[in-house]
């Protein structure tokens, strides 16, 4: 009986959401994200990053219930280079810790990069795109070259110059990483203003006496959002793999710490006899990286079908 | 005419498959084509290129195209596959798109385009192909073809792109030509000078021309006769010069909305349309005449 | 200037025909010069003004103060920043990035030394990534939403979400290791080192220019591995690019009025419209080679491969900050250079850019 009254509940609610003449504007925002919703849950590989996705969060903030702790970081000598087994499900590194609490572990490293890098790289990105689209004239030229000669650098060499000169270490590596990640976010935000820039709901509140700080931040950033997410998710990949190869020079985060790169890193030396000390970090940095990928394509897809 | 019309089309219907059930482009649309110029007008969307696509077997992707009777001569345009049709573009049926600026490929010199289709379909050497598509380039007055020849597209101005466009398709010799909205992205003086030029070389090598506008009077002063669409329907069927007396209100409200020369309007008249447009009208029977 | 000759063509053809090149040629220059000089500043703040105190590493902590301000003195740290600048940028337009701490020879030496492993490592990997790349982006957007174009996707979207280090050392252990199919690491095997005479540095060209037919198998059965794992990677991006730029092409109305003119599908897609994705390609490519010595970095260190990557790897772990930033350098002078080749290149496939605007 109450299966019945919710499904009729449900179904209200999702007659509301997909309203062709929304009756307010939060009517209207929730509808257009419950659309996209739709859309993306039928791209069954965006779902499955999704899953991915979900699933790495899962095992970052429940760690500590999924994994021993202890184990991560215990050397137990006498248990060396062990293959898989009830206690060890991936088996035991060369100090004899227990690769899957370690890699379990691991996950919250990697997700800490890449929200630290996303907390830099869009303020940054937004902080200068955005005044480059508003006012345009010598503020823009000026703010695209230096965002080009950002651009016109290989990634992972600079990250490396920067490691080098602040020393190893999970914020050098951060640093480092978003230094060379922010160029694309100006551009983005530049082009984003730039389309908006002489919209008429801009010039009313310019009209209006808004000062161009309010206009920036109320009107213009939540519009660069979408698009700004989208390129974040396509980017988080590439993130994760650059802090790995990082951590596989020896230049993230340092040991004892189960940062995936430099666990693969370490199983190099055993990698003929003992294959599972590095194979299985690595895999771990490549399902995950398959995850955002799949899920930013999926994301962009919607966001492309929504457009044209 | 004496002779067997050279397009029939009988009840052509094609249909656009969505997430939101099918958007039926075209429905039920009939008409047969001498060798005469025939004018197709409708407000955008109408279904006018659809229609053109149709003829050609280029409605894209999930679009799909259905007939009672779909015939090229003596050719059955129905049961053609992709192969059948591929003999047929250029060959006897081609089509000149509205904008050169997009329609000719910016990579490749305009000679060797034109060419192109030569020796596509008689399997021309180069240097033959050349020869043709020179002659061609003069047939629609192209001053300097040896230069224009290894000229490319965006070097050439508008009108003269049409022109060359215009014998790209002609070259292999085709009986019917769809032009669709040829001019319209073309500067108002060139416009004519490319009209006159395709209706010249319609008339001299005897093809059929469909002409497909936006413009009436343009139409109503080029075709032999006029269809009108709207909502993928004909809503009138009628020759050129009895345009004025026209049955359809949609018809008569596109003339009334037409400035005339000398004649000031203060208010100028809006079309009102009816819902009732939108009905499907009775599909072509064997009874009808 | 413009205006008159586009009134008349035929009369200051010439004169557009010259001069829209060379302004091209300058435009691209002026840009090259710009990012060169955000290159310089770059390596001269991560060089003078990040580190704690490059005195110290020179004097030791324990050196009285008259020794430190000498010294400080000496090497122009009491200059004003942009002197230094200055300075700095004077000696790497002459070449000079210091001595190498490791082998006490000048960066410069080392690099070009060293290079030539990379360049033949990354050059094969972009020739395998167009090769295959190109078509397999052409065949995917011919294929849209079909499983060609699902199993392509796919494909390429886990090539780029490799950790190639990892994917190298997989590579090792099955092909390796465990078949036997390819050698391992390094360039070549001990025996045949130092017999081909240095003509390009490449080995494998060298070889065969030397006609030393076992130097040249030995030498390509240790590159094709690591040549092949970076090329899976660039093969990835240049179908993916491929695919999206000829979904592009696709769309435009010279498609359809080739179709319209009897073509088939084969030549209106391989010939029409993939000719116009080229344009867009160049750039890809060009990219697509720089994004790969920055791969090399990782691989080199899988392979033990003795080219840039590992040469600054391993200054990096000797803190040789000279070392590192000439190989950063250099790797970003490649980068322009490939950026402003392609800048220069593109007229090639794009008649539109031959004049400029
Ligand atoms: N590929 C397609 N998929 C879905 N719908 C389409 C497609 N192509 C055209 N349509 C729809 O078919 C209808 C008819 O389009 P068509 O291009 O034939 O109109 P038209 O009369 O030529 O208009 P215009 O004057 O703007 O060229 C339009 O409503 C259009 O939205
Ligand atoms: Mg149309």
């Amino acid at each position: 009986m109450s299966d019945v009254t919710l499904r009729a509940d449900l179904g209200h609610w999702r007659g509301w959401l997909l309203d062709q003449a929304p009756g307010s504007r939060w009517q209207a925002r929730l509808g257009r994200w419950y659309r996209a919703w739709l859309g993306f849950r039928r791209n069954g590989l965006a779902m499955t990053g999704f899953g991915v996705v979900l699933l790495l969060v899962g095992i970052a903030i429940f760690a500590p219930l999924i994994a021993d702790r202890e184990a991560a970081t215990l050397q137990v000598l006498t248990q060396r280079l062990e293959p898989a087994s009830w206690q060890h499900w991936f088996g035991t590194d060369e100090l004899g810790r227990d690769i899957y609490a370690r890699v379990v572990f691991g996950s919250r490293i990697t997700l800490t990069i890449v929200a630290l890098v996303s907390a830099i790289v869009v303020p940054v990105g937004l902080g200068i795109g955005l005044p480059a689209g508003y006012f345009g004239g010598m503020v823009d030229a000026v703010l695209m070259r230096i965002t080009d000669i950002f651009l016109a650098f290989p990634r992972l060499v600079l990250a490396l110059a920067f490691a080098a000169a602040l020393g190893p270490g999970i914020e050098n590596a951060v640093i480092a990483i978003a230094l060379t990640t922010w160029p694309p976010y100006a551009r983005l935000a530049r082009a984003e203003t730039l389309t908006r820039r002489r919209a008429e709901f801009i010039e009313a509140a310019e009209l209006q006496g808004a000062s161009h700080l309010r206009i920036l931040l109320t009107q213009i950033v939540p519009l660069c959002l979408p698009s700004v997410i989208i390129r974040l998710t396509l980017d988080m990949a590439g993130i994760i793999l650059t802090a790995a190869g990082l951590g596989f020079l020896g230049l993230g985060a340092q040991p004892p710490a189960p940062e995936w790169g430099a666990m693969v890193s370490s199983g190099r030396q055993v990698l003929l006899d003992q294959w599972w000390v590095a194979t299985i970090p690595g895999m771990a940095i490549f399902i995950t990286s398959v995850g955002f990928n799949l899920l930013g394509d999926g994301l962009r897809d919607v966001s492309d079908s929504r457009a044209g | 005419m004496s002779d067997a019309p050279l397009l029939t089309v009988r009840n052509l219907r094609v249909v656009y498959p969505s997430d939101e059930g099918d958007f039926r482009a075209v429905r039920n649309v009939s008409f047969t084509l001498g060798r005469e110029r025939l004018g197709i007008v409708g407000e955008s969307g109408s279904g006018k290129s659809t229609t053109g696509r149709a003829i050609m077997g280029l409605v894209p992707e999930p679009g799909r195209v259905e007939a009672d009777l779909l015939r090229l001569g003596d050719t059955d345009l129905r049961t053609l596959n992709e192969r059948g049709f591929r003999k047929l573009r250029g060959k006897r049926i081609a089509m000149v798109l509205q904008d050169p600026k997009y329609s000719l490929d910016p990579v490749m010199t305009v000679g060797r385009q034109i060419a192109e289709t030569h020796r596509h379909h008689f399997r021309s050497s180069a240097k033959q192909a050349r020869a043709a598509a020179l002659e061609m380039l003069e047939a629609v007055h192209i001053r300097d073809p040896e230069r224009v020849y290894t000229q490319y597209p965006h070097q050439v101005s508008g009108g003269m792109g049409q022109r060359i466009m215009i014998a790209m398709m002609l070259i292999a010799g085709p009986d019917l030509l769809i032009a669709d909205e040829p001019t319209s992205a073309l500067d108002v003086t060139v416009q004519h000078q490319v009209l006159a030029i395709m209706d010249e070389q319609v008339r001299k090598r005897g093809m059929g021309l469909i002409l497909i506008s936006h413009n009436l009077h343009l139409v109503s002063s080029f075709c032999d006769r006029v269809l009108v669409m709207y909502a993928g329907q004909i809503v009138e069927s009628c020759k050129a010069a009895h345009l004025s007396e026209a049955q359809h209100p949609y018809t008569r409200g596109l003339l009334a909305a037409l400035p005339e020369l000398g004649h000031r309007r203060l208010v100028l008249p809006q079309l009102q349309r009816d819902p009732a447009w939108l009905e499907d009208v009775a599909p072509l029977t064997d009874a009808t005449p | 200037m413009n205006v008159a000759a586009l009134a008349t063509p035929s009369a200051h053809g010439w004169v557009r025909q010259i001069a829209g090149p060379v302004h091209r040629v300058l435009k691209v220059l002026f840009s090259v010069l710009l990012t060169f000089l955000g290159l310089t500043c770059v390596t001269f703040v991560i060089g003078r003004v990040i580190p704690i105190d490059p005195v110290l590493a020179i004097v030791g902590d324990k050196a009285p103060p008259d020794v430190y301000a000498r010294v400080r003195a000496e090497i122009g740290l009491d200059l004003p920043l942009p002197v230094q600048y200055w300075r700095y940028l004077m000696k790497v337009l002459h070449g000079d990035f210091g001595n190498s701490v490791i082998t006490s020879q000048p960066v410069l030496a080392d690099l070009l030394h060293v290079f030539p492993a990379t360049l033949e490592l990354s050059l094969l990997a972009l020739i395998i990534g167009v090769i295959f790349g190109v078509p397999i982006g052409v065949i995917a957007a011919t294929h849209r939403g079909r499983w060609q174009d699902q199993v392509i996707r796919f494909g390429s979207l886990l090539g780029y979400s490799m950790p190639v280090f990892w994917l190298g050392l997989v590579g090792l252990l099955a092909f390796y290791a465990k078949l036997g199919w390819v050698e391992g690491p390094g360039r070549l095997d001990v025996g045949f080192d130092d017999i081909v005479p240095t003509v390009t540095g490449l080995i494998v060209v060298d070889s065969l220019i030397a006609g030393e037919h076992d130097v040249f198998v030995n030498a390509l059965s240790h590159l094709v591995l690591p040549a092949s794992i970076l090329g899976y990677l660039s093969l990835a991006y240049v179908a993916r690019m491929t695919r999206s730029f000829m979904l592009s092409q696709l769309r435009q109305e010279y498609v359809l009025a080739a179709l319209a003119k009897g073509l088939s599908p084969f030549r209106v897609v391989w010939v029409h419209a993939l000719g116009n994705a080229w344009v867009q390609l160049i750039t890809v490519i060009a990219l697509t080679f720089g994004s790969l010595l920055e791969g090399a970095v990782l691989t080199e260190t899988v392979f033990a491969w003795p080219g840039l990557g590992l040469y600054m790897k391993n200054s990096l772990f000797n803190a040789d900050l000279n070392a590192v930033l000439g190989g950063t350098m250099l790797v970003g002078v490649v980068y322009i250079g490939l950026n402003m080749l392609s800048d220069l290149l593109y007229p090639l496939v794009d008649p539109r850019a031959r004049e400029s605007s």
